[in-house]
């Protein structure tokens, strides 16, 4: 038994008896302890509180009880989760040393579904970044090839799940942080619809934007995570008052008859030829096993997707600016003491404690939102989002889900993309949802340059992740064999171990 | 056609942040936030003069809970995470530039 199963596999084996929590607890807490000196995934490992709960959990199952569908489940947490008694530093020397008092609301349902939480994953500072090369505590390193980046922001939690470390972590996306690391290192990634995963105790980058999903190997994995960790919550005033859409049972249904569009300004014209061949390659297979399943394509046009960047850097940055003003040295984090007044301390303490693309981010969109620019910046992008939404309504009247690449390229070496603008246009497939407050997901199919995994993503409009997931698991089913990781643990080239995580 | 954004906008903009910055790090960011906006002004090319602004993908409003007290967390709990607490308050140094 080994850590590189799927979250599905280790939840029925737990249920049943047949393998206990703690056993599986150890597996991972091994598999961290083997390799991630190679990978740095995790920033905090909380050994000796999963273990407790998985005794919790051995124990439930002894009394005849059912522990939920995470059951013994080792889950990897993104440090921008507030955990009770566990250090969260959104990679953020401002932040760090902080405990926060209480548990996010998406880390009680992670554990009300019998997830045990093994420990807070690495990012880039305050989740702005894609690369996770932001991090205030080094780099994380692609389980693929350790020289290059893993993607970002949600880069941690990415490359536990690569390497078999955990089989299923949870990561938040604000312009494709979830979605771009889940291409860059083989995995499956989630963005949900807006609202529909509760954001109390997730620390805000961009409050219009945020939204907190599930990585996992494998796509009825994500649609498990989804089910647990949605829904509504009093305690999110942007959460949304309905239920959580029944997603497991939709993974059979096939995609007979479903019309599935492809983005045309993402796979041809200009914007589409800054992509890698390869990865435009793997969208069209993508589509055409689609078709060869049964489902209708169709070209859609989103035209004002190729503005979604500029939107997005003017948007997302504006609010960061106004999020990240309560980072002044006086009730949480780190205080740098300078000079005679609280103006200097707060000066001080805010120079120090962000990092460069923090600081730019904080600087865009302050100037963003100052008087005499605040019309020509940030609300023509508010009018672009529109323009967006409006566009998408199109696309949805002809298709039920669309289809892009999710990154245009894959995983990139260290340092490749020193240039700002260089590293945002990496987000240019991604920023569309969340700007429409849609869900997407990425979904490994196949291989780029290099012998590199390269995702494609699927998108759909507001709570329609059903068939989101009745497509990704068709994908699924017709991906080519992924590529292996360079560093994983065992259980992923253990030929006795069935790619649903049942041993032989 | 001029600088989306100049230095001295970047160093008033920095000041508006609470944020210092070294002579060399307002060249540095000058031209990088300039790169960002001037790859902005391609939504010059559309005409949004009637588009409504969208400021949040779900339209909730007047969200209300439960009229309930609730005390999730002690005041304790919250100013034990403060860098400097003094009789259950969050001790700052002067605001009016005067020494206690």
């Amino acid at each position: 038994m080994s850590a590189g199963e799927t979250a599905l596999g280790v939840a029925s084996a737990v249920r049943s008896g047949e393998r206990s929590a703690v056993e599986v607890v150890e597996a991972s807490l091994a598999a961290i302890d083997a390799l991630d000196g190679q990978v740095h995934a995790f920033l905090e490992v909380t050994a000796e509180e999963a273990l407790a709960r998985a005794a919790d959990i051995d124990e439930t199952v002894a009394a005849g009880g059912d522990p939920g569908p995470l059951a013994g489940v080792p889950v990897a947490l993104k440090d921008n989760m507030c955990t009770e008694g566990v250090p969260t530093t959104c990679s953020s020397k401002i932040l760090e040393g902080w405990i926060p008092p209480y548990d996010a609301t998406v880390v009680e349902k992670l554990r009300a579904a019998g997830a045990i939480t093994v420990g807070k994953t690495n990012l880039d500072e305050f989740a702005m970044g894609s690369s996770t090369e932001n991090s205030a505590f080094g780099a994380t390193r692609n389980p693929h090839d350790t020289d290059r980046v893993p993607g970002g922001s949600s880069g941690g939690s990415a490359a536990a799940v690569a390497a078999g470390m955990t089989p299923l972590s949870i990561g938040s996306d604000t312009g494709g942080s979830i979605r771009q690391p889940a291409s860059l290192c083989g995995v499956v990634g989630l963005k949900p619809t807006y609202g529909a995963v509760s954001r109390f105790g997730l620390i805000a980058f961009a409050s219009s934007l945020d939204q907190i999903g599930p990585f996992t190997r494998t796509v009825a994995d994500a649609a498990v995570a989804f089910e647990a960790i949605g829904g509504h919550d009093v305690r999110d005033s942007t959460s949304i008052p309905e239920p959580v859409p029944s997603c497991v049972e939709a993974l059979g249904a096939g995609v007979d008859g479903l019309r599935v569009g492809i983005i045309s300004e993402l796979l041809e014209g200009e914007l589409a030829s800054g992509f890698e061949p390869e990865v435009l390659q793997r969208t069209r297979d993508a589509a055409a096993a689609l078709e060869a399943a049964g489902a209708t394509i169709v070209p859609v046009s989103v035209p004002s997707a190729i503005y979604g960047l500029s939107a997005y850097y003017l948007i997302a940055p504006a609010e960061a600016s106004s999020n990240l003003s309560r980072y002044d040295g006086v009730r949480y984090g780190n205080r740098v003491v300078a000079g005679d007044s609280t103006a200097d301390m707060m000066r001080a303490t805010r120079t120090a404690g962000f990092g460069a693309e923090v600081k730019r981010r904080i600087m865009l969109g302050t100037y963003a939102l100052s008087a005499g620019y605040y019309d020509a910046f940030y609300g023509k992008a508010q009018r672009v989002r529109t323009l967006i939404l409006e566009d998408f309504a199109r696309a949805y009247a002809q298709a039920d889900v669309l289809l892009s690449p999710t990154s245009p390229c894959v995983a990139f070496g260290f340092g490749a993309k020193s240039d700002p603008l260089t590293m945002y246009l990496n987000d240019v497939a991604t920023i569309p949802s969340n700007l429409a407050g849609h869900p997407a997901m990425s979904v490994p199919f196949g291989t780029g340059a290099d012998d590199l995994p390269v995702g494609v993503q699927l998108l759909a409009p507001t709570l329609a992740e059903p068939v989101l997931f009745r497509v990704a698991a068709a994908l699924e089913a017709a991906a080519p064999a992924a590529p292996l990781p360079a560093v994983a643990a065992p259980a992923l080239t253990d030929p006795t171990i069935d790619d649903q995580g049942v041993p032989a | 056609m001029s600088d989306p954004i100049s230095r001295d906008e970047v160093a008033k903009v920095a000041e508006l942040a609470m944020l210092e910055l070294t002579d060399g790090e307002l060249d540095t960011f000058t031209g990088q936030l300039a790169a960002v906006l001037q790859h902005a002004t391609d939504v010059d090319a559309l005409d949004v003069a009637d588009v409504e602004p969208t400021n949040h993908p779900y339209p909730l409003v007047n969200v209300f809970r439960p009229d309930v007290a609730e005390n999730r967390v002690s005041r304790e709990e919250l100013l034990a995470a403060g860098p400097e607490i003094e009789d259950h308050m969050f001790k700052v140094p002067p605001v009016l530039g005067e020494q206690p």
